[in-house]
């Protein structure tokens, strides 16, 4: 009995214990965007904002208002949609071959993708960057999908193989047995089943793309294309020795927004797509 | 497979006409030939190039003088005490981090195992950490331990109140460390709980019935049963935390000897324009990162194909 109730309480703390852990960065990120500009100038300690040291929302004001941090919002939300989509599209076709079709190379394509899974991103920057600026795709959209999608694919191929295997594909010809035109087969019996999967390989992926640093400050110099993340750590504001905390911060959540959201929708689906045979790309 | 023929795209069996084969390995070769493609074209090309490129003292400020110089890069770059020095501090890295996160990440799968209820609500919390951008998250922590509007110096009692966490090496690596683990583990715990899955609880409870103690069920049923879940997870941790970069560029930007291999890769080649040396550099890069992978897969025989199902 007694054990039983220290196993309920065990569990308990140990799931207060997660929580902390996970969301601690998260307010503190939070109230630090709260802290006024002078409070961090002249030096601020503490968790929270000190009394006359709170700025309301004036930060978030200022980060808005600045033409540079709004452009590369909308470079990380184009340049990541675009990728995650014609990764996906790509990753279908390949992950439907591999878990419905024998074919010679079927190893190959896997070998591949794991190789790739495990590529150092840093050594292809260097030539990559020589590479871009002579055919014109430096500092542009398509010079950063390019990248994102290669480097996405070995995720989104794995993760959508895994689902592909689970379908029970032979529900199509039942459906067609039954009187359905192929193509109402495949629409209302495939599709419908395929979906969760797609689904979430396009989550990995946007989140893969948003995420990206390494090619976000090396291929890009202006804000033509710079996401977020290149975009947040060249953010020096007036004094380069003190770097504006608040406002960093402020645009940090601003960031975390899209992520959040996407996190409390489909956290079910996200589980189970980094479960399911997945690795981070 | 199932009882239903299907006559089109089910396994064929060995008596089917070889065209039928034929046709379907073309099919296979022609779904899966975009995705190979694009991922030789940015990884493999570029590659080949670095390995031309590293043969030359070539630098972007002076792309006329670019002379063939054989191996000496390599040379220069293998006998610099600064590359031994950043190799070092990228396995510290890699090494204290995963054996952290490991722990933290097995502890919390353990738990996410057991709770029935607020499912929903752990699950979304472990997963902002695993979504949020590293930068962020290297912006978070920097600022955490900045003494001027920090709150670490503060809550931890054996530190004092102006400490300057960034201003050495062994303070700034912990720094560094404690933004990566914080980050990566719940993707180490997400794992693991896959892992976790698989064991049997029938045959824990038959451990428990015959006497086995809280350690024994731990040591000898639960671990060795999710031996690949664990293997895997180290493999893909280790060899993403060996690439460590955004935090380093965000928390130090490489002073006080905290650079890392990648970063060094960095700056040789986008900052000081030094695409010879550069490029040797991310030849060497690639080769360590195959080194290291090696050395896990043999080190701990990781079958990665068990562990995935793959057949």
């Amino acid at each position: 009995m007694g054990n039983g109730i220290r196993n309920r309480i065990g569990i308990i703390v140990g799931c207060v214990l997660i929580m902390v852990w996970c969301l601690l960065p998260v307010v503190w990120i939070i109230s630090l965007s709260f802290k006024s500009e002078t409070a961090i100038t002249n030096g601020s300690p503490g968790f929270f904002p000190s009394d006359g040291g709170g700025a309301g929302w004036d930060n978030y004001q200022a980060v808005w208002d600045n033409e540079q941090f709004r452009r590369a919002i909308l470079n990380s939300i184009g340049i990541s949609l675009i990728a995650t989509l014609l990764s996906v599209v790509v990753a279908t076709l390949a992950a439907y071959a591999i878990a419905r079709l024998e074919f010679r190379g079927k190893k190959a394509v896997l070998t591949i993708a794991l190789a790739i899974a495990m590529f150092p991103v840093v050594s292809l920057v260097g030539p990559l960057f020589d590479m871009w600026r002579a055919i014109g795709l430096y500092d542009t959209w398509p010079g950063l999908i390019i990248p994102y999608m290669s480097f996405t694919l070995p995720l989104a191929i794995w993760t959508l193989s895994a689902f592909f295997r689970e379908i029970p594909w032979e529900m199509e010809q039942a459906a067609q047995v039954d009187g359905a035109t192929s193509w109402q087969a495949f629409r209302k019996v495939i599709v419908p089943l395929a979906a969760p999967g797609v689904f979430t390989a396009a989550i990995l992926t946007f989140f893969f793309a948003w995420n990206d640093f390494v090619f976000g400050i090396s291929l890009t110099s202006t804000e033509n294309a710079r996401p977020i993340p290149a975009s947040l750590s060249f953010f020096v504001g007036s004094d380069p020795f003190n770097r504006p905390a608040s406002l960093l911060a402020a645009g940090a959540v601003i960031a975390t927004v899209p992520i959040v959201i996407i996190v409390l929708i489909f956290q079910r689906k996200i589980v189970a797509g980094l479960t399911s045979g997945a690795v981070k790309g | 497979m199932s009882t239903v023929t299907a006559p089109v795209k089910g396994k064929p069996a060995k008596a089917v006409v070889s065209d039928r084969s034929r046709a379907e390995t073309r099919l296979g070769q022609k779904l899966v030939a975009p995705a190979i493609v694009l991922m030789l074209l940015v990884t493999a090309f570029p590659m080949l190039r670095a390995l031309y490129l590293s043969t030359f003292d070539y630098a972007l400020t002076a792309p006329d003088d670019r002379n063939f110089v054989g191996l000496s890069n390599y040379l220069t770059a293998l006998t610099d005490p600064l590359f031994w020095q950043t190799t070092g501090v990228t396995v510290l890295y890699m090494v204290v981090t995963v054996a952290i996160e490991l722990v933290i990440g097995f502890a919390f799968a353990m738990v996410m195992h057991r709770v029935i209820f607020a499912r929903g609500v752990i699950r979304t919390s472990i997963l902002i950490p695993y979504g949020i951008i590293t930068v962020v998250s290297g912006f978070a922590w920097q600022f955490a331990f900045s003494f001027q509007n920090g709150f670490v110096n503060g809550w931890l009692p054996f530190v004092g109140d102006d400490f300057n966490w960034f201003g050495q090496t062994g303070s700034s690596v912990v720094a560094i460390m404690v933004s990566e683990i914080w980050k990566t583990t719940p993707f180490m715990s997400l794992l693991l709980l896959a892992g976790l899955a698989q064991v049997s609880e029938d045959m824990i409870e038959a451990a428990k019935v015959d006497g086995a103690t809280w350690t024994q069920r731990l040591t000898k049923v639960i671990l060795p049963n999710m031996r690949a879940a664990i293997m895997v997870a180290v493999l893909f941790r280790a060899l993403d935390a060996y690439r460590i970069f955004d935090n380093i560029f965000v928390m130090t930007a490489g002073a006080v000897k905290t650079e890392s291999i990648s970063f060094l890769t960095y700056r040789q080649t986008i900052e000081q324009f030094q695409l010879g040396m550069g490029s040797a550099l991310s030849v060497l890069l690639f080769l360590s990162v195959l080194v290291v992978a090696f050395a896990i897969v043999k080190l701990f025989r990781v079958d990665l194909a068990q562990a995935r199902q793959e057949s």
